[in-house]
């Protein structure tokens, strides 16, 4: 599950989920759904994602900076994650097609996940990971 | 937002006094109406700029600040190298050299009567816009290379304007002390294929029509007439300047802690000036401004074909061209002596006075255009920088309406195309490849335009010149 949250310019991301994997992932997905419907991208094409960082909001950051990045040098939109974190390396799958603006409705490029109201935790059992993205 | 712990020195100037960590005191410019529908952000991030190592002066927000990173949208702030300043990756924003370029058609209103929905239509086959556009020309490594080294000077010697248009363009088209080396394989390959394209958000390029002149000395110096047809361009550096922005927020933030620099929050993250990483992101950040201005001048040559095609009477030539997000080394005057400081304006607009020595001739005698953009629905306007804003504000002045609601809100509040059908009854035409994206641009998602304008013009940051109204925008 995802929520966004208001930032005056801009928009927050949080990702909720059993575990850190999952709420990562829907953090991705929460990301994607402030450019289209994610619902609307078919898993054409499967991208791998590699990142590391000194803890896991860190590690956060940099995943959802990755996954902008394939975005931008692939021209393609992820509807689908995989993610899984183990210490402070992430392992991510994204799966995708390329952007079609008539198709996607895409309202919005992401700049950047931002250091803003960064969080990622484990709260009776529930793991959030949050951020607001540049937009 | 609470303005109790606020002292006002004037009818538009504020001051939040030191406390805690501070170094140096807030000044907010801004009318008392303006000040209290403020978030309270604001105020905390103006004390938190304040208390960064290095800052003189004061730390400043202009009348359309808003919530940012670290720095407010409309946070100035000026470090001194040799006091230990720092320089910051969020006090410049993702968006490096984000900025305005408006260019004189030579046509009046009447002529593009009947014609306006060919323009529109025309612009929008001719300029990439919006997410995943892709520009018309591909660099090579070298290339991209050249170009975060030339800028806008690049441009035009590959054929993308005249050397005319770099006089009129913000260090003359070319930023020095960029070095590509400082940029990562990664920022030039997001840039590979976005050159010469508009962006999304609230970039945009607008066909505009002067309805009010305010100051006729100055109007003139700047060669505007009412009932002239403008162009504004708005967009930066795009996927080249946002990735500069993450890596070097990441390698900031992390090293900030080892540089025994406290951040109040991690998107202050900073490095000394006159350090290893300071000056490798200052000519990382350089390479963006250049970036850019190639972008807006390639954006402007394609205006001039499209012009050129339906309009043989039109004349395109550059007005001006001015960023709102960036880092820059300046001289200022601090307790009556000169000193050479780095100016950090995010979401803030350079507007030199007649005295400053690095306008085009033309403008010598009446200050820099200061290009303020409005939203799809509202005004924009041309200012003219004061010697007035050097003394109180380091030649700032504001960039925009600011957001006054979320993208998230807007889109609750209002559906794309309404949007575009009360813009149509108001004769204006949106050209946009997203519905969504205009709800979340909609008009009244932003403050009122107007109120800012006034209050920068009473504050003296900068001189009301002339009032411009949309009559077809094309949306990112």
């Amino acid at each position: 599950m995802y929520e966004h949250f208001n930032h005056q310019a801009d928009i927050g991301i949080k990702g909720i989920g059993s575990t850190i994997d999952d709420a990562f992932e829907q953090a991705a997905i929460g990301m994607m759904a402030v450019i289209c419907n994610p619902r609307t991208i078919l898993p054409e094409k499967e991208v791998k994602i590699f990142c590391t960082a000194p803890d896991e909001e860190f590690l956060l950051v940099d995943f959802l900076n990755a996954i902008i990045y394939e975005m931008a040098v692939r021209n393609m939109l992820f509807g689908k994650f995989e993610v899984t974190v183990k210490g402070d390396c992430l392992e991510a799958k994204a799966w995708g097609e390329k952007s079609d603006p008539q198709k996607h409705q895409t309202a919005v490029e992401v700049k950047g996940a931002t250091y803003t109201e960064l969080e990622v935790k484990q709260e009776s059992g529930e793991w959030t990971a949050q951020c607001v993205i540049d937009v | 937002m609470d303005t109790k712990q606020l002292k006002q020195i004037s009818q538009f100037c504020f001051e939040l006094p030191r406390t805690g960590k501070m170094r140096v005191p807030g000044r907010l410019f801004a009318s008392s109406e303006l000040l209290r529908d403020m978030d309270e952000m604001v105020l905390k991030q103006v004390a938190n700029v304040a208390a960064l190592p290095g800052i003189v002066g004061a730390s400043y927000a202009m009348p359309d600040a808003h919530w940012g990173y670290g720095f407010c949208i409309g946070g100035v702030a000026a470090f001194d190298p040799d006091k230990g300043g720092v320089i910051s990756a969020g006090g410049v924003g993702f968006d490096i050299a984000c900025g305005v370029r408006t260019l004189h058609t030579k046509l009046k209103s009447d002529c593009l009567k009947g014609k306006e929905k060919q323009l529109a239509d025309a612009l929008f086959r001719k300029i990439p816009a919006g997410v995943g556009s892709e520009g018309k020309v591909h660099l090579s490594a070298g290339q991209i290379d050249d170009m975060l080294s030339g800028g806008a000077q690049w441009a035009v010697e590959n054929g993308y304007g005249t050397a005319d248009d770099l006089r009129f363009t913000e260090e003359n088209g070319k930023m020095s002390g960029a070095n590509p080396k400082y940029v990562s394989d990664h920022a030039k390959k997001r840039q590979r294929n976005q050159v010469g394209t508009l962006g999304s958000g609230n970039h945009y390029l607008e066909v505009q029509k002067v309805v009010e002149i305010y100051d006729q000395k100055i109007a003139k110096a700047f060669g505007i007439e009412k009932d002239d047809i403008k162009i504004s361009i708005h967009c930066g550096s795009r996927g080249l300047g946002h990735q500069i922005g993450t890596d070097y927020l990441k390698t900031m933030a992390q090293s900030a802690v080892a540089l025994g620099i406290d951040l109040p929050e991690r998107e202050l993250a900073c490095a000394p000036i006159n350090s290893k990483q300071g000056q490798a992101y200052l000519a990382a950040m350089r390479c963006g401004i250049n970036c850019a201005m190639a972008n807006r001048q390639m954006l402007m040559h394609l205006v001039r074909e499209v012009m050129a095609a339906l309009f043989p009477g039109s004349h395109i030539r550059l007005l001006y061209d001015v960023s709102h997000n960036t880092c820059k080394l300046e001289e200022h005057s601090f307790n009556n002596k000169t000193r050479k400081v780095f100016v950090h304006r995010k979401g803030a607009t350079r507007a030199f006075g007649p005295s400053s020595k690095e306008l085009p001739a033309e403008y010598a005698s009446v200050g820099q255009p200061v290009l303020i953009g409005g939203t799809m629905g509202t005004a924009s306007y041309i200012l003219a920088g004061t010697d007035v804003s050097k003394q109180i504000a380091l030649s700032s002045a504001c960039h925009g309406a600011g957001r006054n609601m979320s993208r998230k809100a807007a889109t609750k509040k209002w559906f794309g195309k309404d949007v575009v059908r009360n813009l149509a009854a108001n004769n204006i035409i949106i050209r946009s490849n997203s519905m969504r994206g205009i709800a979340e641009e909609a008009p009244g998602a932003y403050k009122d335009v107007d109120a800012v304008i006034e209050a920068t013009h009473n504050a003296k940051l900068a001189k009301k010149v002339a009032k411009l109204i949309p009559l077809i925008c094309v949306k990112g």
